[in-house]
């Protein structure tokens, strides 16, 4: 059987089976749409919040960029688990007792404000706007890889899939979709692994294999790793970070913009208790873990083992010839995501680090520049086919890498509609609408929300690279804080928390906007986005971690200098903090 | 609603000491010996690298589990200890 038609059985499998839930699991009312009647157990729960959570950054592009940049880039790693912790004790057991359908709607209440619910609604859409298109962009690429189609077609193909599923079970069909998502991409991810993991150490857990020793060298194979890259002019691997302020800023960004996403928030509202929402929390971090703790092994072993397929006879030696070169680099350079040019004209391929400091070796060896660029995101798509897996194996993670991408755009998806169906719609301009009619409205939303990213992930505007940026930023700036000063502070009131919100916002979106262009259009910043002209050394995109001070610090003065809230948002907020008398999440 | 009460106060309170004492451990493992404090525990050999690496990469993620079930756990007994939990 050939790699299309496996690739086509294991991807067509996936979609029936995903379309055969969403008929199973229809919403009936608003509830149903919005909050999956708030029955979901905490284990389920925490499965489809680790498919929600998981996206294709995580799937395909993470280990790509641990491979890089190896210690400095445990960042994300521990940004993008970190948050978990915030939520489990901060925010979602008290927003589930809250009760209601989704996170503007809790602080348009708890700030007694129309403004400040609006002023939710536009981060909301904004931040997940920018990653859904991400998501979209990114399933049109594995569909034109493993289906051979063009990525336009492969886009259309996804929203049609996201279609069938979330605009007739809303939240409901959501959830159960991504259960069985979770489970496609985890087998996808750790499959290959284990194999890649027992070829190199001997060892079946790739997280155990990461700290043992390499079978052929015989040395810890992070100490080999080091080896091998120093030799062709990189960094070490495991190096120190110089600059550890920005790393902790970053790491913190990453942290508090997890905690502050909507799309994360909204699933801790499906379960029956308070309690089970803590559970939650810890659930979804067992399942997101799984992944986690296997993608810095997946990225270290990657690295060596693309070296030694380049260096076979060891670094000292002369590279493979390109003639010989193995079958995924010549599957890959038809997508263009590995290029090669033979600057010395030798036939070999010099895979180095061309810096300056290397410049003398290079030019002893008779090297004339690297002459091989190999994309990081493809890193963890090839990695069954470096490593020699069968063909089942590939299949599978073309099913994973697309269920890792449906499932966290149906998840923003939602946000998105519910925050227009719910805040806006009902909120604002037709509060006496009925729940039928608010269903109908929230269907539509989303049918809506899909048709503009499926658009938007064809046609990428700017701001669609910075998701980091703009996504993370906005939540950990505005969303967050609002939020958690709505439940640990009585004294914080409406107009400090709008305040509170704008400041963060224009501190952190002005930060980025000077470095990477206002409004992300090139050639508008005005400083150059390089480590030099950061002020304190710090990135742009660790700068949401201060725009969460300035905001806090905005919204407590203000508020100090300020009337009290009125005695029944003090009441909300002490009830908001006792588990007591929390009923299934519900509208007004 | 449990209100005002006494009680209800000290729930809260204990909550909050819970929370403190999981945030300081939350930012130790993280912050901490991932990246602030590596370089003193760089004399720690872990598998061809050091013990910072290790937190870095994998210790700070089981931390977080394992402080999350604790909070989750010791949060329920609470609920019932002083009577705040659901029916």
């Amino acid at each position: 059987m050939s790699q299309f038609a496996i690739n086509l059985i294991f991807v067509g499998g996936s979609f029936l089976l995903y379309i055969g839930i969403a008929i199973w699991a229809r919403a009936g009312s608003t509830s149903d749409f919005y909050v999956a009647g708030g029955g979901i157990h905490p284990i389920t729960n925490g499965m489809a919040i680790g498919a929600d959570w998981m996206s294709a950054a995580s799937f395909i592009s993470m280990a790509g960029l641990i491979a890089a940049g190896g210690y400095a880039n445990s960042t994300f790693l521990m940004g993008w688990t970190g948050g978990y912790v915030l939520l489990a004790m901060l925010l979602a057991p008290y927003l589930r007792k809250f009760g209601k359908f989704t996170v503007p709607e809790f602080i348009g209440d708890r700030f007694y404000s129309n403004k400040a619910r609006l002023v939710a609604v536009i981060c909301l859409i904004v931040a997940s706007l920018t990653y859904v298109i991400g998501q979209m962009a990114g399933a049109g690429v594995a569909f034109s890889r493993f289906l051979e189609v063009d990525s336009t077609t492969g886009l259309m193909i996804a929203a049609v899939v996201i279609f069938s599923y979330s605009v007739m079970g809303g939240m409901k069909g959501i959830t159960y979709t991504q259960v069985a998502q979770y489970c496609v991409l985890i087998m996808a991810y750790t499959i290959p692994a284990v194999f890649i993991s027992l070829e190199l150490t001997g060892n079946p857990i790739p997280a155990l294999g990461l700290f043992s020793t390499h079978i052929d060298s015989g040395l810890p194979i992070l100490t080999k790793l080091n080896q091998v890259i120093t030799d062709l002019g990189f960094n070490e691997y495991t190096a120190n970070v110089d600059n550890k302020l920005n790393m902790v800023l970053f790491t913190l960004t990453l942290m508090i913009g997890t905690a502050g996403l909507p799309h994360v928030i909204i699933r801790f509202f499906t379960v029956p208790k308070v309690a089970d929402a803590r559970w939650t929390a810890g659930w979804a971090l067992v399942f997101i873990a799984l992944l986690y703790l296997t993608a810095p092994a997946v990225a270290s072993m990657a690295r060596l083992n693309l070296m030694t397929t380049i260096y076979p006879d060891g670094t000292a030696a002369a590279p493979i010839e390109y003639d010989n070169r193995p079958q995924w680099v010549k599957a890959w350079e038809v997508t263009g995501l590995i290029t090669y040019e033979d600057k010395n004209q030798d036939g070999r391929i010099q895979l180095y680090n061309d810096t300056p400091a290397f410049e003398e070796t290079a030019q002893s060896r008779g090297w004339n520049g690297n002459e091989m660029v190999v994309n990081r995101d493809i890193l963890v798509l090839a990695n069954p086919e470096i490593a020699n897996l069968p063909g089942w194996v590939i299949g599978l993670i073309a099913a994973g890498g697309l269920a890792a991408a449906l499932s966290t755009a149906a998840g923003l998806l939602l946000a998105i509609s519910s925050a227009v169906s719910h805040d806006l719609i009902k909120g604002s301009i037709n509060p006496g609408i009925t729940d039928k009619g608010e269903l109908l409205a929230a269907r539509i939303s989303m049918a809506v929300a899909i048709v503009v990213a499926t658009y938007l992930g064809a046609n990428p505007p700017g701001f669609a690279a910075q998701v980091v940026a703009l996504a993370f930023g906005i939540a950990a700036a505005s969303l967050f804080p609002a939020l958690m000063m709505g439940i640990f502070s009585k004294r914080v009131n409406n107009k400090g928390a709008i305040a509170g919100m704008l400041a963060g916002l224009a501190f952190t979106l002005t930060y980025i906007f000077v470095y990477k262009g206002w409004l992300f259009i090139p050639g508008t910043n005005n400083l150059a986005d390089i480590p030099e002209n950061w002020v304190f050394g710090i990135s742009p995109l660790s700068i949401g971690a201060i725009g969460a001070v300035v905001n806090f610090t905005v919204a407590f003065g203000l508020s100090h200098a300020t009337e009290e809230p009125p005695i029944e948002i003090q009441e909300l907020v002490e009830s908001v903090r006792y588990p007591r008398g929390a009923g299934e999440a519900q509208g007004h | 609603m449990s209100g005002h009460s006494e009680n209800a106060e000290q729930y809260w309170k204990a909550n909050l000491r819970l929370i403190y004492g999981s945030l300081i451990i939350w930012a130790l493992v993280s912050y901490g010996f991932g990246i602030l404090l590596r370089p003193m525990l760089s004399g720690i050999a872990v598998g061809g690298t050091d013990l910072g690496f290790w937190f870095a990469q994998q210790g700070s993620i089981l931390t977080f589990i394992v402080l999350i079930f604790f909070y989750a756990w010791r949060m329920n007994k609470l609920d019932e200890k002083f009577g705040v939990g659901e029916e």
